[in-house]
């Protein structure tokens, strides 16, 4: 027992370190004085301070937030259209079409979503001229279909447990389908919704490669604009910025789960 | 005048599957009446019928002289308390106890005088901002009934109402919702596979087998008088006796065969007809020595129970046929009969049923 649980406890503190170690390091070294990222060459706040002068790295963190929060949120509502069809609708005709459909994205390489969502909208232009070139708008719409099977993956798996009793309690007690929708099943799915919109979030916010496939000028958003900037080399104002974005995720993630958590402890029986 | 619940020719189907078979039933208004049937025999599907949940596949449901025929359950004067409560885990006590009167467009004082006399009733008053996790089950059961009582419906439906409490606060539990069902004054239907608490509860019980309903009746009618052996097998315990009618006198019949037991009855048996009759245990009287009593047969003690208060035996007679009974204890000089001892049992022809298949 002792030495099983040895052996647990070591190989468990290997996969941590593979998984974290690489991030620890980079942590420490967007605290190094010196310009190149692998010599340590003292502690300093300098890239950091370099950051906020940055306005090109600063208008991409913005142009990625924008797209991120619209892109999960569009992706959300229509996961969870997708997750009530699927868990509603029963048998419905062309129901196995249609969650092929749904999930292919999830196993779908990247780079062909990219390519197939370029040349719809090339296509889509060239048709009615609408979307007029590539932007964040483009961009919006690709990370939001993508995001939206992710999503409905997470809330149909909340309404598969979600009890339909009380659905027929509230139409007894004289609700009407809409509004039962919004005083029931949504404050009851809620916790899967606000997963599901942080899942589609950070999937949106650190996308390259479909990005990259359907970003137009002056949408360069952060993954585009650090992925650029590495191949010129790194500097230590990148390993400043990537540590900021792990602490927003981590903030974001963290606290999701706790809100979550505590949710679900307040839900469960006695 | 019309019954207050009147159900003709209801069927309902699901795909093949027939759950509800051509049933009709009259409930009076006031009435606390208990469908009793084991699970899957189509209890459950009639009250949701009844609800506005499912639409019937063929026959007409009634309710308060009014065809039921496309009316949505919100607008049927009748409300559901679920099996699990359903009760809606983000709101407090006073949220779901007022959620129907709000839809119903009562709001601020009026609102919270009306949810306050109901938690009142329930005796849950102080519990109001109570989430529902954080109430016991039987708690949580009483704001189930507040809530499904809050709109004033003329017909409540109870799906297993109690199934989800424990034995001693379901026994406290029952006489409460008797009492409640008693000052409201409205007509309870509840579905249950719990005999003791139909009897407990019900003034009328459907015995429901197969979609149908086998007999409608009193609790002591159903219990003493069974039409069938369905109905005499499902509610307690009971020994079955089949036989050829050997004898037939203005008042009853007696069985052929080395079982001459007399019966009571003024259906029209003939004599040479099957027949088949049922005793109740506690209707057997079991001693060691013969007497003069009526239908008194000798047995031989395959089995017993003791059980504090009374002590059930199962005897068999020479020719094979097995009596249950109970003898309950009271002081006496003779000492009970054990395993394998001889005795002879005797029991009142009045008591013997005799059965209609």
């Amino acid at each position: 027992m002792g030495r099983m649980n040895g052996l647990v406890l070591s190989l468990g503190a290997l996969g941590f370190g593979i998984l974290y170690l690489p991030i620890i390091v980079m942590i420490i070294y967007s605290f190094n004085a010196g310009k190149l990222v692998s010599v340590w060459s003292g502690a300093s706040l300098k890239w950091y301070a370099s950051l906020l002068e940055n306005d090109q790295l600063l208008s991409a963190f913005g142009t990625s937030l924008l797209i991120a929060i619209w892109a999960a949120t569009i992706a959300t509502v229509f996961g969870i259209c997708i997750a009530i069809a699927f868990v509603r609708f029963g048998n419905f005709r062309s129901r196995l079409a249609l969650s092929a459909i749904a999930s292919a994205p999830l196993v779908m390489p990247e780079i062909v979503t990219g390519l197939s969502m370029l040349l719809l909208f090339i296509s889509m232009e060239s048709l009615f001229g609408w979307p007029a070139g590539r932007g964040v708008d483009t961009i919006i719409i690709a990370h939001a279909t993508f995001g939206m099977c992710f999503a409905a993956v997470v809330v149909q798996a909340r309404l598969r447990d979600f009890d339909m009793a009380i659905e027929e309690a509230a139409a007894d007690l004289g609700a009407t389908q809409p509004f039962i929708f919004l005083s029931i099943t949504l404050p009851v799915i809620a916790p899967a919704v606000v997963a599901a919109w942080l899942l589609a979030f950070t999937l949106s916010f650190d996308d390259l490669v479909i990005a990259s496939f359907v970003s137009g000028p002056g949408s360069s958003t952060l993954p585009i604009l650090v992925f650029s900037k590495v191949r010129l080399g790194v500097t230590p104002e990148i390993n400043a910025l990537a540590t900021v974005m792990i602490l927003v995720v981590a903030v974001a993630v963290i606290g999701a789960s706790w809100v979550l958590r505590r949710r679900l402890a307040a839900r469960s029986p006695d | 005048m019309a019954p207050f619940i009147r159900l003709k020719f209801v069927s309902k189907s699901f795909a093949d599957v027939v759950a509800v078979d051509n049933l009709s039933l009259d409930i009076e208004k006031g009435e606390l009446f208990c469908l009793l049937g084991a699970s899957g025999c189509g209890k459950s599907t009639l009250l949701r019928l009844l609800a506005g949940f499912e639409s019937p596949t063929k026959g007409t449901i009634e309710i308060d002289g009014h065809d039921m025929a496309g009316v949505a359950p919100a607008d049927r004067p009748v409300n559901f308390m679920f099996q699990n409560y359903a009760l809606f885990p983000h709101m407090s006590v006073a949220g779901n106890v007022g959620y129907g009167l709000r839809r119903a467009g009562v709001r601020g004082d009026a609102l919270d005088e009306r949810v306050n006399a109901l938690l009142k009733l329930v005796r849950l008053q102080n519990l109001g901002s109570r989430k529902p996790h954080q109430l016991s089950g039987g708690q949580r059961q009483r704001v189930a009934l507040a809530r499904a009582l809050a709109r004033r419906p003329k017909l409540l439906l109870l799906d297993e109402p109690l199934a989800a409490l424990d034995k001693k606060l379901r026994e406290d539990t029952q006489f409460e919702l008797v009492d409640i069902q008693e000052k409201l004054d409205t007509t309870f239907i509840v579905v249950t596979h719990d005999q003791e608490e139909a009897m407990t509860l019900a003034g009328r019980i459907g015995i429901m087998d197969a979609g149908q309903l086998v007999q409608v009746d009193e609790p002591r009618k159903l219990y003493e008088r069974p039409k069938n052996s369905f109905v005499a097998d499902f509610l307690g315990t009971i020994s079955f006796v089949d036989g050829v009618v050997g004898q037939r006198d203005k008042t009853g019949i007696a069985l052929d065969g080395d079982l001459k037991i007399r019966a009571i009855t003024n259906l029209d048996l003939a004599v040479g007809k099957a027949v088949r009759l049922a005793i109740r245990p506690e209707k057997i009287c079991l001693s060691r020595t013969a007497s003069t009593a009526p239908n008194q047969i000798e047995v031989v003690v395959e089995d017993l129970a003791y059980l504090g208060f009374a002590t059930n035996y199962r005897v068999k007679t020479p020719s094979g046929q097995m009596f249950k009974l109970q003898q309950q204890q009271r002081r006496s000089n003779e000492t009970p009969l054990s395993w394998g001892e001889t005795g002879y049992v005797h029991f009142d022809p009045q008591d013997v049923i005799v059965l209609e298949d």
